[in-house]
């Protein structure tokens, strides 16, 4: 609980299956250390497998970027995928429930958004993609204004 | 590049077979000297005539080397002959703590020694003849320090390969539980490459056992994505078209509500919370039921006794 102890952004290769291995581990690593939940945990590991998968199979490899976060009490960490693919042309087609360009079940975009609290696409046609998401180590939801 | 490497190797001609005279000639003394250099004494700790023997070999592989003028070439046949002994020297020197670096800086060592003897070969050391031999010499002696480096990589590559398929056959056993019931633990990653054998040893297994119940236990699989589960399913489907029913068990609490999140409809495939379960729903449904024995049973008494 040190503020000090500010871990320096991490960058990992994203090429081949054995580097989703080796993304997930560190992900999972990163997240343990921030005090994440076994559940937030999962959570954030499974989102990163599939934005990692989606990184490999549609953007031809690239990288993601780990970066812990240390706002006052909460911990959280940011994942940025980056690739420099074709990009993704209908942005809310990919993002449906169910709907594939590349013979899985249709659920790496919508549903790794589910698994986080923050989640960021950015994609140019032919320019790249660059899905950011943050999750944070705090068990009780925000309380929600009114009543 | 082998345009230039073999014009280069024609220039020093000469002084490239002049080496490999001197090397063939001066065998002895060479490997006496390499004996005492760090490199062999830590290797052959037991008795210094092994180290001497392995000092002869490496150098009549350089002779052979320079005969054929290809003193830059990591690839030249004379290599081959003292490969494996460079690479258990490498190993060697590894399993006791030597870094890459240090084992390149004993093999940098012998340089000295050798050309020290060379030298002492001609009437003018410093004359033209002398320093075209000895700059022959440090090329292929610098190819010597490549040809270890690169035997200790490939070592490392190898055992990775290796350990790799050892992975792939260990961790997909195909358990009989019970008259035609079969489970497979699920250790590790799911990959394609995983999944594959997995729906194949499950399959066999089927057959193999007249199974009627498949269980799939991924208590050991870390992270369950949508590919995962895609894997899971077709490995359920295929299984079924097989005649048997297929159950997932091991579904931990954090995975399922991953799952729950992620969107994923497992809700064709049967699942059960702990493998347990799995084998009592399989039991169930064959008619098969577990009591505890009657303690009062005289009959099962004696069978202890």
């Amino acid at each position: 609980m040190t503020a000090s102890r500010h871990a320096a952004p991490a960058t990992l290769p994203i090429g081949s299956d054995a580097d989703l291995a080796w993304v997930r581990q560190q992900v999972r690593q990163a997240a343990a250390e921030l005090g994440f939940g076994l559940v937030q945990q999962t959570k954030l590991v499974t989102a990163a497998s599939e934005l990692a998968r989606n990184t490999l199979v549609h953007g031809g490899g690239g990288h993601v970027v780990l970066t812990p976060l240390h706002t006052g009490q909460a911990q959280g960490l940011r994942l940025s995928f980056v690739d420099s693919g074709p990009g993704i042309r209908d942005l809310e087609q990919a993002m449906t429930d169910g709907y594939t360009s590349g013979g899985g079940l249709g659920l790496g975009l919508s549903g790794s958004k589910r698994l986080v609290q923050e989640f960021e696409v950015d994609s140019t046609p032919g320019g790249g993609t660059t899905v950011t998401v943050t999750a944070w180590a705090t068990i009780v939801p925000p309380t929600r204004p009114g009543l | 590049m082998h345009v230039s490497v073999s014009e280069e190797t024609a220039e020093q001609q000469p002084a490239a077979h002049q080496v490999s005279a001197f090397l063939e000639r001066r065998r002895e003394q060479i490997a006496q000297r390499w004996a005492d250099a760090a490199l062999f004494r830590t290797v052959f700790t037991v008795s210094r005539d092994e180290a001497v023997e392995a000092g002869r070999a490496v150098a009549a592989a350089l002779a052979a080397v320079a005969a054929s003028g290809r003193l830059e070439d990591i690839r030249a046949a004379g290599f081959e002959a003292v490969r494996d002994q460079l690479g258990r020297m490498a190993a060697s020197r590894a399993r006791t703590g030597t870094d890459p670096d240090g084992v390149a800086r004993e093999v940098a060592a012998l340089r000295e020694p050798a050309t020290e003897l060379l030298r002492a070969e001609f009437d003018d050391p410093n004359g033209r003849e002398a320093l075209e031999c000895v700059v022959a010499l440090t090329a292929l002696m610098g190819t010597l320090r490549l040809v270890v480096m690169e035997t200790t990589v490939s070592a490392g590559e190898e055992v990775i390969a290796r350990q790799r398929e050892q992975l792939h056959e260990v961790a997909t056993p195909v358990i009989k539980l019970w008259e035609s019931t079969v489970a497979v633990p699920l250790i590790g990653t799911l990959d394609s490459a995983r999944s594959q054998v997995v729906m194949e040893s499950l399959l066999d297994a089927i057959v193999a056992e007249r199974a009627r119940f498949a269980i799939l236990d991924i208590t050991g699989v870390p992270t369950v994505d949508s590919l995962v589960a895609q894997h899971l399913m077709k490995t359920v489907a295929a299984a079924r078209l097989m005649g048997a029913e297929c159950i997932v068990s091991g579904i931990r609490p954090a995975i399922a509500q991953t799952i729950v999140h992620l969107g994923i409809d497992l809700g064709s495939v049967l699942t059960r919370a702990s493998l347990a379960d799995a084998l009592a729903y399989a039991l169930s449904r064959q008619g098969v039921e577990i009591a505890p024995l009657r303690t009062a049973d005289p009959a099962a008494d004696a069978g202890v006794r």
